[in-house]
């Protein structure tokens, strides 16, 4: 049939089912996202016939004869593989004047959309927008770009120090456009697809497959069952030291320990064979019993999630007090019972933390092929992909070198791929099958079989004195990890340190535990066990400050600690976290006094509860034992600078901040530095782009192998008759001397100069963060309005205001999000039923609120020129702040998110009955 | 999504084209729906938008609607001044989840059809007493009212080849008062309770309850009842079990707003007599 895709006429031959995102993309047309592929998050937008429509919901063959534009397209009639046509639509160019996108996996919907829209849906972007989902940005950027308002500084007007100032992202021209190439965005000849059949058991044990009717399914070639994989055993947690996650999965098991585990694996020439040879492969099961709650699976008797019995041999996961247990952490500073029994006031109470899942609009998946030296090559949607070869390797047995690991632009991470979950299966077909192979997960397999926050059940027990100062502080954390134990350990020891390091109390204890059950995994989620404990402990300090009559800014300010107070958690050992700066007391001055001085919003009406709430956040800047980062960095002779960084960029614009250094340290502006990252070739090693090291671990790299090039620069024009190397200046164009200018060409005369930079991550400072809400609470529906939000950073010296500011409002809002209404929800046989956005809410426009980001004034001694990390850390004081403030709306304590009204309105309700409350 | 398991569409040109129909078929016409979910089950789908159907006819009769009418359609339709239901049609439009985008392609009758308690087409055809025209296979029709048709969340009295031409909505309906409330656990988000309320020139009250129900439910008072009468008559409607559970609300939740939503209703009304 024949089409009009952006201006030129098409041919196209669609299957009966097939849907236009699908067909689109086959013409070529990569910047039609695939996202939810449920007609849910907008990312697949483009017009018909003038009228924008979700894409993955329109038949294929409706498009005949009619006329689409796609994101490539807006700004006039182009070609597929053209970058887009030129010049921009003026709402491309307005979302690159507000950076109105982070990972940019939405962006092409999000504008064909906002430029679709009249007046009048302009006025109401939040019934406009909502269908159309962004996990990144909070959408305070999406707002401004939709309105004209500019966020960006060009990188022209930053000539004398780029760091400090708000320059655009290098890839945003190509993000507006359409042709930024994301994991998938890219042809591959010969290509087979790659689908797995899942366990519709939470515990069962594979007594036999049959894949003879899958094999003679046409376009099948190849099946994979636990016969055909490796022996070993191996974490999807991606560690610098892979000791840090038991190794307890394998690529394909015999034993099944969650719904949703992968049994069987299909290669086949297209997505439909390979489905059509799952769905015809038999299994018989020996279906086990299974256990789902972390109590339980701690009882005496309890199904064992990892049976030694089913795993002989020496690799076989550690054994802790009980089968079930995957990690603990214990310790106590002080004497706890006697630091209770000084106490005038305690507050004690278990705080309960749900699923949640990261939502980044790319899902997880691999394209895997051999290159022209037979290495194995893996293009993948990782946060890690040094640490994924490394896997790599040795779980099939090669060579480093034989391995690549390689990054497109990967569209939102969150945690979630500090994971292997799809390289491993692509990685064995490939080798298996010799032909390039492609996995991309469904937003089904995303919800249902990757991993998700770990729920925690935190009982909390603080005690003070009348005049608020802390005598004793104890956490008994649980922590269901699921089936795996991937940063079961991590998550547990991350999540019950710096919530209490951050307070001066001479008495703490912990006791942690985390928890094997039959449900699918836990894993790596940004704030890393934090966000859980800190909803208990900030909620108990609100409690403890309300009950001794203190403002609960005062309560923080008398216990938190201050430069030179060691900072101590559960025990003494020493460590190499320090003080490199300190801004808490500023940011909890900020949020107190800008709360104090907004404009209370007008009260919906009279059945609308008003009142406030803070919490607050320490993080230390890089995670511990060890993050490493690698980076070169070299001349070229026309003035431009090539540098290798190994870190990967998931939108948190870490590759503008490394330029940034770059420049500075080379006296040059940003767009000169051609930047190359998240690539095995590229660099020897780089722990990766977690734990928010993008900027203290990678800058720190980048900042020395700039200073070092500088350096070489001034040696190199000194030699060349500019006198001491201490008086030349390297600049734009060249190197000023004594004896003037000496050109880049000739300065690479006697040769290439090129210089390294390595950080490993020691020492440490930590960051702060302080948030304030003002909200209304509906006394009998339960729904909660936020009519203000305030968030004070301490992120060092701010090294590009517009991405740290985008960072702050995009991790408030997902915050929001978990805090408000999400849930993945499982049933009473482990199956998880949210398996779309449709049933799974995150915060579209309507639900998030202008969040006013303030900085504190700071230099961080140990970050690279001043910076300190501020990626996670902003979802952190977000829950508890919420609660604290619908606790001085109505008198309710929540102690489970999220707060949705129909979970919360029996308590709102009898609360305000009972303190017959302010109207 | 892709439909992988469709080996064939067919598009019918007259209602004769419509027979043959068999296990593995599946009528489209939006699409929004049957291409959101994985759909292993069906073979085959029959384009309805090649039949051509007007999209909505008004007449001394009432207003018309056909299946393949567009949310879009609908929420454009320009309605005559003395039909005081008019602000009916956009409250139940923008209750859709979907935005304006799946308005362009998304049904009348395919939100009918799927049966969702939140439904906003179902409340809509509820609160205005309309029927459906079905047609059988063995090419006879059957009028059906819509708290007839739909049966509990995702069921319908379609029997397999059966389907929905038409929703006529009485004209007597069109000319009452209306009073619209919603509320969900998100600002936008899908609806946990959608109540409307009718009151027709002769003083008659009806209140349509749906969304926090597995079905619609319509009654009917001669009067504006009092906040007893009415509470009473949904408690005595409503049994605790026919309340929805799903994420979008529990049935406690929606049976709490419901009450509260038709109480706010019902004192909508009387104010404005007051007034």
């Amino acid at each position: 049939m024949i089409l009009h895709v952006n201006g030129h006429e098409q041919d196209a031959s669609p299957l009966p089912g097939q849907c236009l995102r699908t067909m689109l993309r086959e013409l070529g047309w990569f910047g039609v996202k695939k996202g939810c592929d449920a007609g849910d998050c907008g990312a697949c937008t483009v017009h018909l016939d003038g009228e924008p429509v979700h894409s993955c919901l329109l038949p294929a063959f409706r498009s005949e004869g009619r006329s689409v534009t796609t994101i490539e397209g807006l700004g006039g009639p182009c070609r597929p593989g053209e970058g887009g046509a030129q010049p921009l639509h003026p709402m491309q160019a307005a979302f690159l004047g507000a950076q109105g996108y982070q990972c940019g996996f939405c962006t092409p919907g999000m504008i064909m959309t906002a430029s679709a829209l009249d007046q009048g849906q302009i006025g109401d972007l939040a019934t406009a927008l909502k269908g159309n989902l962004c996990r990144c940005t909070g959408y305070g950027a999406i707002a401004d770009a939709v309105a004209g308002v500019a966020r960006v500084e060009r990188p022209e007007d930053a000539r004398d120090d780029p760091c400090g100032r708000s320059i655009p992202a290098l890839a945003g021209p190509r993000i507006v456009s359409g042709s930024a190439a994301f994991t998938f965005d890219l042809a591959v000849p010969d290509l087979l697809h790659l689908k797995v059949l899942r366990s519709p058991h939470a515990h069962a044990r594979i007594l036999r497959i049959d894949r003879a009717d899958a094999l003679a399914v046409p376009g099948v070639v190849a099946v994979f069952t636990h016969d055909d994989v490796p022996a070993g055993r191996f974490s999807t947690g991606r560690h610098e030291n892979p000791l840090d996650d038991a190794p307890d999965t394998r690529v394909l098991d015999s034993i099944l320990r969650f719904v949703g585990q992968r049994v069987a694996a299909v290669v086949a020439t297209s997505e439909a064979a390979a489905e059509a040879g799952c769905a015809a492969l038999t299994v018989d099961y020996e279906i086990r019993d299974a256990v789902f709650d972390p109590d339980e699976a701690l009882r005496a008797g309890s199904p064992l999630v990892h049976d030694g019995a089913d795993q002989p041999g020496d690799d076989a996961p550690p054994r802790l007090s009980h089968p079930n247990l995957a990690a603990e952490v214990h310790g106590e500073v002080g004497d706890v019972a006697a630091g209770f029994a000084e106490a005038d006031l305690i507050h004690e109470a278990a705080y309960d933390s749900q699923r949640v899942q990261h939502a980044h609009l790319e899902t997880h998946g691999a394209v895997g092929w051999r290159d022209e030296d037979g290495r194995l090559v893996i293009r993948s949607s990782t946060q890690t992909p040094f640490l994924t070869r490394d896997a790599l390797a040795n779980l099939f047995g090669l060579e480093r070198d034989a391995v690549r690991v390689l990054c497109g632009r990967v569209g939102g991470g969150f945690g979630g791929k500090q994971e292997m979950l799809t390289e491993d299966l692509v990685a064995l077909a490939v080798l298996a099958t010799d032909r390039p192979v492609k996995w991309e997960m469904t937003r089904q397999e995303q919800f249902t079989a990757t991993t998700t926050r770990h729920p925690m059940r935190v009982r909390v027990k603080i005690g003070a004195r009348q005049d608020g100062t802390l005598t004793a502080i104890a956490l008994h954390v649980v922590s269901n990890t699921g089936a795996y134990g991937n940063h079961a350990g991590g998550v547990i020891h991350h999540g019950c340190n710096e919530v209490i390091g951050v307070y001066r109390c001479p008495n703490k204890r912990v006791d942690g535990y985390a928890v094997y059950t039959h449900t699918l995994p836990s894993g790596a989620f940004r704030g890393y066990g934090l966000s859980q404990t800190i909803f208990a402990v900030e909620s108990a300090m609100d409690e403890l400050a309300r009950g001794l009559g203190l403002d609960p800014f005062e309560m923080r300010r008398r216990n938190v600690v201050r430069p030179g107070d060691p900072m101590v958690s559960n025990s003494l050992e020493p460590h190499d976290v320090e003080y490199g700066s300190y801004g808490l007391d500023q940011c909890l001055d900020l949020v107190a006094s800008a709360m104090d001085e907004l404009m209370p919003a007008e009260t919906p009406s009279a059945d609308w509860l008003v009142g406030e709430g803070m919490a607050m956040a320490m993080i230390d800047t890089i995670p511990p034992r060890g993050h490493f980062s690698e980076a070169r960095i070299a001349l070229q002779a026309d003035g431009r600078y090539h540098l290798d960084v190994g870190t990967a960029e998931f939108g948190n614009g870490t590759t503008t901040v490394l330029a940034q250094i770059a420049a500075s340290a080379l006296s040059t502006s940003p767009d000169r530095i051609a930047l190359r990252h998240g690539d095995t070739d590229g660099v020897g090693h780089d722990t990766g782009a977690y734990g928010s090291t993008g900027i203290v671990v990678a800058g720190q790299a980048t900042l020395k192998a700039a200073l070092s090039l500088a350096q070489a620069l001034r040696e190199a024009a000194a030699e060349r008759g500019g006198g001491a190397p201490s008086e030349c200046r390297p600049h734009q164009d060249g190197v000023s001397t004594s004896s003037g200018e000496i050109g880049f060409a000739e300065i690479l005369s006697g040769g290439a100069i090129e210089r390294a930079g390595k950080a490993d991550g020691s020492p440490r400072s930590v960051a702060f963060n302080v948030q304030g809400f003002r909200v209304a609470v509906h006394r009998s529906s339960g729904e909660v309005r936020i009519l203000d939000s305030v968030h004070a950073a301490d992120a060092g010296r701010v090294l590009n205001p517009m991405q740290c500011r985008g960072q702050i409002e995009g991790g408030v809002a997902q915050a929001i999000g978990a805090a408000l209404y999400e849930a993945i929800r499982v049933d009473d046989r482990g199956r998880v039923i949210t398996q779309t956005f449709r049933n799974y809410h995150i915060p579209a426009f309507a639900d998030v609120p202008r969040t006013h980001v303030l900085f504190a004034d700071t230099y961080d001694g140990i970050g690279p020129l001043g910076a300190k990390s501020m990626s996670e850390s902003p979802f952190n004081p977000v829950a508890p702040a919420l609660a604290n403030a619908i606790r001085d709306a109505t008198g309710a304590r929540l102690t489970s998110t999220p707060f949705a009204p129909d979970r919360i309105y029996l308590a709102v309700m009898e609360a305000v009955g009972q303190c017959d409350g302010p109207v | 999504m892709d439909l992988n398991s469709i080996g064939a569409v067919t598009m019918p040109r007259n209602r004769s084209d419509l027979s043959g129909w068999r296990d593995g078929d599946a009528w489209l016409a939006g699409g929004t729906w049957l291409f959101s979910e994985p759909q292993p089950r069906l073979r085959r789908l029959v384009d309805l938008s090649s039949l051509g159907w007007k999209p909505h006819e008004a007449s001394e009769r009432g207003l018309s609607l056909a299946a393949t009418c567009t949310i879009a359609e609908l929420f454009r339709l320009d309605l005559p001044a003395s039909w005081s239901a008019a602000p009916l049609f956009a409250q139940c439009c923008r209750a859709l989840l979907g935005s304006f985008k799946i308005w362009n392609m998304a049904t009348v009758g395919g939100n009918i059809c799927l049966a969702l308690p939140a439904a906003p087409m179902i409340a809509l055809a509820t609160a205005l007493e309309g029927t459906c025209l079905v047609w059988t296979p063995d090419g006879a029709e059957r009028e059906v009212a819509i708290t007839d048709l739909v049966l509990a969340s995702q069921c319908t009295s379609l029997a397999p080849g059966e389907i929905l031409r038409r929703i006529d909505l009485p004209l007597a309906a069109l000319k009452r008062r209306t009073a619209f409330r919603q509320v969900s656990l998100s600002p936008n988000g899908r609806s946990g309770a959608l109540l409307i309320g009718t009151l027709d020139p002769s003083g008659a009250f009806a209140l349509t309850i749906t969304a926090s129900t597995r079905r619609p439910l319509r009654q009917v008072f001669p009067t504006l009842p009092d906040a007893a009468v009415l509470a009473d008559s949904i408690t005595e409607a409503v049994p605790a079990t026919l309340y929805h559970d799903d994420v979008h609300g529990t049935p406690d939740w929606r049976r709490h707003m419901t009450f509260t939503l038709a109480e706010e209703i019902r004192r909508e009304f009387e104010n404005e007599s007051r007034a």
